[in-house]
């Protein structure tokens, strides 16, 4: 590696130093191409950021492609409900890599406010790694440049060896996940182990015990 | 044939024959489009059936944005439902607060000062305005012109969106509205800014007119194409901009004279064929109409209390009974249903969704016309995923 002082010394003399690795990683990070997928209400914001005003341009993200073989960036803007969550999985399969998601909104990260909803995914990172979460009902045009900005980033820090190295550089890695179905109570499964490693007690796997704390069985 | 018979024709079931006849031999194709398409506003599945590019059935497919709204309402205070409205059709909180608001009064029987219906009118028609530039954007959008109209409409929004954050805290979730009048009173600074941003909005709706009324493209696109006819739009309970492009005049400004709108001098804009175009033309007038609204309200607005006095926000318990309160929001007719059986909590809470009943003619407008215009069609009836699905 260069000393730092030295490479500024050498760029004062018209002289650039680099490495392969920042060269890369410099590369992908500044076009990052965001699938033009919107959920609910984030969306509208997602579209405010892209609009003149905030102009996602400068991140080198203004390009958003309808097909998600051509997309880099996946974000999850808005509420997932357990009949859309599948749709959202094998989308994100059919990303290619180097693939991100950036989880946009209280809903997408957790349910938000409908939770209590019967119909709702509780996070969409139960089922597929997620990369950057930002807060907020909606959040904010800045909060989702920030996003952009923190996933720069974590791109720029990624090496192209060893531990922590992109996925698409490891062949061992997991690039898709599965596909969960509707069930007769829920999703099945409830969560993918691979990305939540909490268990998940979904209604239908539920122990029903009755008033002396017997269990009962689940079977109707 | 008679629109009785195709709509009770249609309801046999989804494998029905096409409801028009295929010409060629060939066998029909099958279409999913959706819930990932990049024009569907959202999250909506179209399955189309095509004979070469004549489209010859659809099917809409709903539910990918069902949140469980009614569910969860009657499970919370009535107050508690106001920040969920806001999340209906996220174009426009402030007027679904005010759908909601005025059910909840008509209910409790709560008087609202005229101070806070002032403030309620300009707020609803500035929402109107960014809702309309909105979606004559994402409709252009649809059409090909990718991004540059919905830039033009975005600014404007983004101006509106500054007034509601100043006034509410929030750009688009706003919850301002209370039963018995608003969150917090007007400063003079914010009408003074307001009155600025609304000096301003004729020009932009000139600007926008005179680069699209007259092109080419659009009129191509446009014109003549998912014409509703006015017998089938009455029947079908269709309303807002989308009735009154087919030339039925119906706005429940002038019909229900709910608020203070019978103060206001304004027109009521209507179409002759109720095409794409016709629609889209009636939303550049009533965003006309709207600015005329604003300008006489701004004016006008007296001083007083922004609540009514006798309002009870905590331990709110309304007597036993129902109610309906309906307002003109920029899709349609919204309304809130409710019945109260003397609990903190409505017993039943029912919205009544003017995007899902404009898009239940689709069918009936996209029929006969190619896969593209589909597109354009389900542009121009102006919906929000999370007020079809709820």
């Amino acid at each position: 590696m260069v000393d730092n002082e030295l490479k500024i010394e050498l760029g004062k003399q018209g002289i650039l130093v680099t490495t392969i690795e920042e060269l890369y990683n410099w590369g992908r990070r500044s076009s990052v191409w965001p699938m033009q997928f919107g959920l609910a209400c984030c969306a509208i914001e997602m579209i405010a950021t892209t609009m003149a005003r905030y102009d996602l341009a400068r991140f080198g993200a203004e390009v958003f492609r309808p097909s998600p073989r051509q997309a880099d960036l996946m974000i999850v803007s808005g509420t997932v409900t357990k009949k859309m969550a599948p749709q959202v999985v094998r989308l994100y399969n059919q990303m290619a890599e180097p693939k991100y998601v950036i989880a946009m909104g209280a809903c997408a990260i957790s349910g938000g406010p409908f939770k209590q909803g019967y119909n709702v995914l509780k996070g969409i990172d139960r089922y597929i790694p997620v990369d950057v979460h930002i807060p907020g009902c909606p959040p904010r045009p800045e909060a989702l440049i920030q996003a952009f900005m923190t996933l720069q980033k974590k791109i720029d820090g990624q090496p192209l060896t060893g531990e922590g190295r992109p996925r698409f550089l490891d062949a061992d890695a997991q690039c898709e996940f599965p596909v969960p179905e509707q069930g007769a109570h829920d999703l099945e499964p409830p969560s993918n182990q691979g990305v939540w490693p909490v268990e998940i007690q979904g209604v239908g796997s539920r122990e029903r015990r009755d008033i002396d704390g017997r269990q009962v069985s689940t079977d109707h | 044939m008679s629109v009785a018979e195709t709509r009770t024709e249609r309801s046999a079931g989804w494998n029905r024959p096409p409801a028009v006849e295929p010409e060629g031999e060939g066998e029909l194709l099958e279409v999913a489009m959706g819930p990932h398409h990049p024009s569907t506003h959202g999250v909506f599945r179209m399955d189309v059936s095509l004979d070469g590019e004549r489209v010859v059935r659809l099917k809409p497919v709903f539910g990918y944005l069902h949140r469980n709204h009614e569910k969860i309402a009657e499970g919370v205070a009535y107050l508690a439902s106001m920040p969920y409205t806001d999340r209906l059709d996220y174009f426009c909180s402030l007027t679904n607060n005010w759908a909601y608001a005025l059910a909840v009064e008509k209910l409790a029987g709560q008087e609202v000062p005229a101070r806070a219906e002032y403030i309620r009118v300009i707020l609803a028609e500035l929402t109107r305005i960014q809702n309309h530039a909105s979606t004559i954007g994402f409709l252009l959008q649809e059409m090909g012109a990718s991004g540059t109209p919905l830039m033009y409409a975005f600014r404007e929004r983004e101006k509106i969106l500054d007034l509601f954050e100043s006034l509410t805290g929030s750009r688009m979730m706003c919850n301002y509205m209370r039963f018995g009048g608003c969150r917090v009173d007007l400063s003079s600074a914010w009408i003074e800014a307001t009155k600025k941003v609304v000096a301003g909005l004729p020009a932009f709706v000139d600007e926008f007119e005179a680069l699209l009324t007259g092109n080419e493209i659009l009129m191509a696109r446009c014109q003549g194409v998912g014409v509703l006819k006015p017998d089938l739009a009455v029947n079908a309970g269709i309303s807002g901009p989308m009735l009154r492009a087919s030339g039925v005049n119906y706005d429940l400004r002038k019909v229900d004279h709910y608020g203070i709108y019978d103060r206001f001098q304004f027109r009521v804009p209507l179409g002759d064929h109720g095409d794409i175009y016709d629609r889209y033309m009636v939303r550049v007038l009533e965003m006309r109409e709207s600015i005329g609204i604003l300008n006489q309200a701004l004016q006008d607005i007296p001083l007083g209390p922004i609540m009514d006095a006798k309002a009870k926000l905590r331990g709110f318990r309304p007597k036993p009974g129902e109610a309906y309160g309906r307002i003109e929001a920029p899709k349609g007719e919204l309304g809130f249903y409710l019945i109260s059986d003397g609990g903190p909590n409505p017993y039943r809470y029912r919205v009544r969704p003017p995007s899902l009943i404009n898009l239940t003619v689709l069918e009936d407008m996209c029929l006969g016309h190619n896969v593209a215009d589909v597109v354009l069609i389900f542009g121009s009836v102006d919906i929000v995923l999370g007020e079809v699905d709820r």
